[in-house]
């Protein structure tokens, strides 16, 4: 029919069966990456395998096989066919969309299978009136011409679900696109702008922050553009000893101002300027953070120690130290104090940690506060795609509600003079759910006979 | 009454309604048909009422969550959408024998769920990574998907049964000759994908955001993932093999199986004979 069509090379990539080919294809080689563990250091293959078949894997990418050559090649390819595919067939569906459906032969409709036969004791233009309105009545607007020997009325519903398999078939591309948008990889090697889309994470210990993090795969140093302070890190459990809860305080700062405080939590990430920040580890240390305040001086003063080590705040007057520990698990409940204010003999008491104590000597009150220091493990990520991936997910969804659940339907009616009655051929089509249809027709004519 | 008492009683309903249905198979004898619907009916009721339950007894305890969250859950939930599923398709389509191919699924998720060694039935609290919203939809969406499979699976079974039979011209004595008419079958064959499809793809896309909320990839190509997207590239094909090549009978019926095998190793196989991500399954 076209000149298109006659080339190969473009009808290689227009057919369905390549596009069959390439689903089985692809569903089968993405077995591959479920068996063989993936991105495992080349050691592991070596032992796993054997060095022959090692070597050969690696030749073929095996170990990294969502990311070799053949892999994307293969979605390039389905991607190419995609749209061939659809570029081949838009145009049919904009014809039929756009059809002038006033034309279609008057034998044509006595020849669907969807039709019905009705006479009107009315006049023809009384009878086209009623007819019209009836089906206005029904949310059928038609339009109307008059053609040899009568009239024809035309209505249809839902011509532009003709595009829901293209809307579907879009998306697939949208959401790749927001995958090589976002892909560290595209940003590393072909932007040569790391920072433009990475995935990357940074140990912050508490009261400590980091203008950059790591990137995965290469190690690289990457800078954030911004300061991220980590405030605080803490750990609740359930009473079976399940954690519950990792949660993060972190402070941003931006150009030396802080520009927010929230805590960061699983499932509860923190976005700035394109850049999410995610609850992912943390790793206690043994030092502690330890806070004392001379409360008949008021003096304060918050520090990070060690444990076992004899401490010497002379500007609160107090010397201290941690001389113990009770640990449940990695985290430590509780510490033992040495603590002296150079008055008397020096106190040795258990504190919880976390919560703050108060220490009576000779020379006033102090108050005491400790907590094991940890560090926050931050997964950190930049993804600019995402976004096309989200709308090219709903248009999916949208798509295939449209695709498969709603059809292009249409009604003619065409309206002829007989003995100063009307005769009324009533016919209709739909390319979907025609069972569906055919009743929704009935009733109609139904209701047309009866009114 | 506790909800594990309710779930034994669902189990039980579910059994006697897969016999049910098995002998009406067998006997034609529509007071079957009539007691199978029921049992599996009173089931899902059951059912329903133990899974609110359970999800209350969660609030008793201190740790409230919606009972979707392991692998004894999600099989309960599963032999539920199964169930919920198959009865919409009887009472829709009027096709009661297939129930004889679709409710042993049910029973035998409910049933594998209360007596399989290493499933855990507690009520346990949500890790950190679990308690996200994404999830519960992730699950819902997955496992309506899921109980459509099943049933498309059930009826590709059936299809084939039919269609030997019908070859070898016993169709109208023997046992077969209660089922729908081939052309019937492979209608429902063909909607029952289409509406898991829908599911299985909002699944995987909710499965994704939520990946993404918690550790900031929406895909990673674990295997659970993986073979998910393995499924839905099975389904793709059967669509496009049947509406754009004209693909119906016997082919159709033996990828709805293929395709269920499909749905089984990504739900099972996964969590037992590979190592990624979804641990939670395997608890
Ligand atoms: C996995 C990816 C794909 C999905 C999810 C998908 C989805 C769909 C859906 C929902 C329909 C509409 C079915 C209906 O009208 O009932 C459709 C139709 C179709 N698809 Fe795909 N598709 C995919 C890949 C492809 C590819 C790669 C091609 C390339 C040739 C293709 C070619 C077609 C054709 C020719 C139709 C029929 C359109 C028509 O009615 O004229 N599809 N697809």
């Amino acid at each position: 029919m076209t000149k298109k069509k006659k080339n190969p090379v473009w009808a290689f990539f227009a057919s369905v069966k390549l596009a069959l080919f390439l689903l089985f294809v692809l569903a089968g080689t993405s077995i591959i990456g479920t068996v063989v563990p993936q991105n495992e250091p080349a050691q592991f293959y070596i032992r796993q395998y054997g060095p022959n078949m090692a070597a050969f894997m690696q030749r073929l990418g095996v170990p990294d096989m969502y990311n070799s050559w053949w892999f994307l090649g293969l979605l390039g390819l389905f991607c190419l066919n995609l749209i061939i595919c659809s570029l081949e067939r838009i145009p049919r569906a904009w014809r039929l969309v756009t059809k002038d459906n006033l034309a279609t032969p008057v034998d044509r409709l006595r020849k669907m299978g969807i039709r019905k036969q009705i006479v009107l004791d009315q006049s023809l233009p009384e009878a086209t009136e009623n007819i019209a309105g009836h089906l206005a009545g029904h949310g059928w607007k038609t339009d109307r011409r008059s053609v040899a020997e009568g009239i024809l009325l035309f209505a249809q519903k839902g011509a532009w679900t003709r595009f829901g398999v293209y809307i579907v078939h879009t998306s697939i591309l949208v959401i790749l696109l927001g995958a090589i948008i976002g892909s560290p990889a595209v940003a590393r090697k072909i932007l040569k702008n790391p920072q433009i889309a990475f995935k990357g994470s940074i140990m912050i210990p508490e009261s400590r922050e980091t203008d950059y993090v790591w990137a995965f795969q290469t190690g690289e140093k990457i800078d954030l553009g911004f300061t991220i302070r980590c405030d605080f890190f803490t750990i609740e459990y359930y009473a079976n000893g399940m954690p519950k809860t990792y949660l993060s305080k972190v402070t941003v700062i931006d150009h030396g101002k802080e520009v927010l405080t929230t805590d960061l939590k699983v499932n509860k990430p923190l976005t700035y300027k394109g850049v999410t920040f995610y609850q992912s580890s943390y790793q206690p240390y043994p030092d502690f953070i330890v806070t004392l305040k001379n409360e008949t001086t008021g003096a304060t003063r918050t520090s990070i120690i060690p444990a076992g080590k004899q401490i010497k705040w002379p500007d609160l007057g107090a010397s201290f130290g941690i001389i113990n520990r009770e640990t449940f698990g990695e985290v430590v409940r509780r510490v033992k104090i040495w603590f002296t204010d150079h008055k008397d003999k020096p106190s040795i008491f258990w504190i919880h940690t976390g919560r703050e104590a108060v220490i009576e000597r000779p020379s006033g009150n102090f108050s005491l506060m400790t907590k094991q220091l940890y560090a926050t493990g931050l997964q950190v990520t930049k993804d600019p795609g995402v976004w096309f991936v989200y709308i090219g997910c709903g248009m999916m969804l949208l798509g295939l509600l449209v695709a498969f659940f709603m059809s292009h339907r249409k009604v003619w009616a065409f309206l002829r003079e007989e003995d100063g009655k009307t005769v009324v051929l009533l016919a209709g089509s739909a390319n979907k759910n025609k069972l569906g249809f055919e009743k929704r027709f009935s009733s109609l004519v139904e209701s047309l006979r009866n009114g | 009454m506790n909800s594990s008492q309710l779930f034994g009683i669902t189990t039980l309903a579910y059994l006697l309604s897969s016999a049910f249905y098995l002998a009406l198979f067998v006997f034609k004898n529509k007071n079957l048909g009539t007691v199978a619907s029921l049992l599996a009916i009173l089931g899902v009721l059951v059912q329903t009422a133990a899974l609110g339950l359970r999800w209350h007894e969660s609030y008793q305890i201190g740790i409230g969550h919606a009972p979707l969250t392991n692998m004894y859950e999600s099989l309960v939930f599963f032999a539920w959408c199964t169930t919920l599923f198959y009865l919409f398709m009887e009472f829709k389509f009027k096709a009661k024998v297939v129930g004889a191919f679709v409710m042993p699924f049910a029973f035998v998720a409910m049933a594998y769920a209360s007596f399989a060694k290493g499933i855990n039935q507690e009520i346990s609290p949500l890790i950190p990574a679990l308690q996200s919203n994404w999830l519960i939809a992730h699950v819902i969406t997955c496992f309506i998907g899921y109980g459509a499979f099943a049933a498309a699976g059930g009826l590709g079974m059936m299809y084939l049964l039919k269609k030997r039979a019908n070859t070898r011209n016993l169709s109208r004595e023997t046992l077969t000759g209660s089922l729908p008419e081939l052309k019937v079958i492979d209608d429902l064959i063909y909607k029952t994908i289409v509406f898991g499809f829908m599911w299985l793809s909002a699944g995987i896309i909710t499965g994704a955001i939520w990946a993404n909320e918690a550790w900031g990839t929406y895909w990673s190509w674990d295997p659970k993932e993986t073979w998910s997207i393995i499924t839905w590239f099975l389904y793709a094909s059967t669509l496009h093999a049947r509406f754009t090549r004209g693909w119906s009978g016997s082919r159709i019926a033996w990828l709805a199986i293929i395709g269920f095998i499909a749905v089984f190793f990504t739900y099972f196989g996964v969590n037992y004979l590979l190592s990624g991500l979804h641990s939670y399954g395997a608890s």
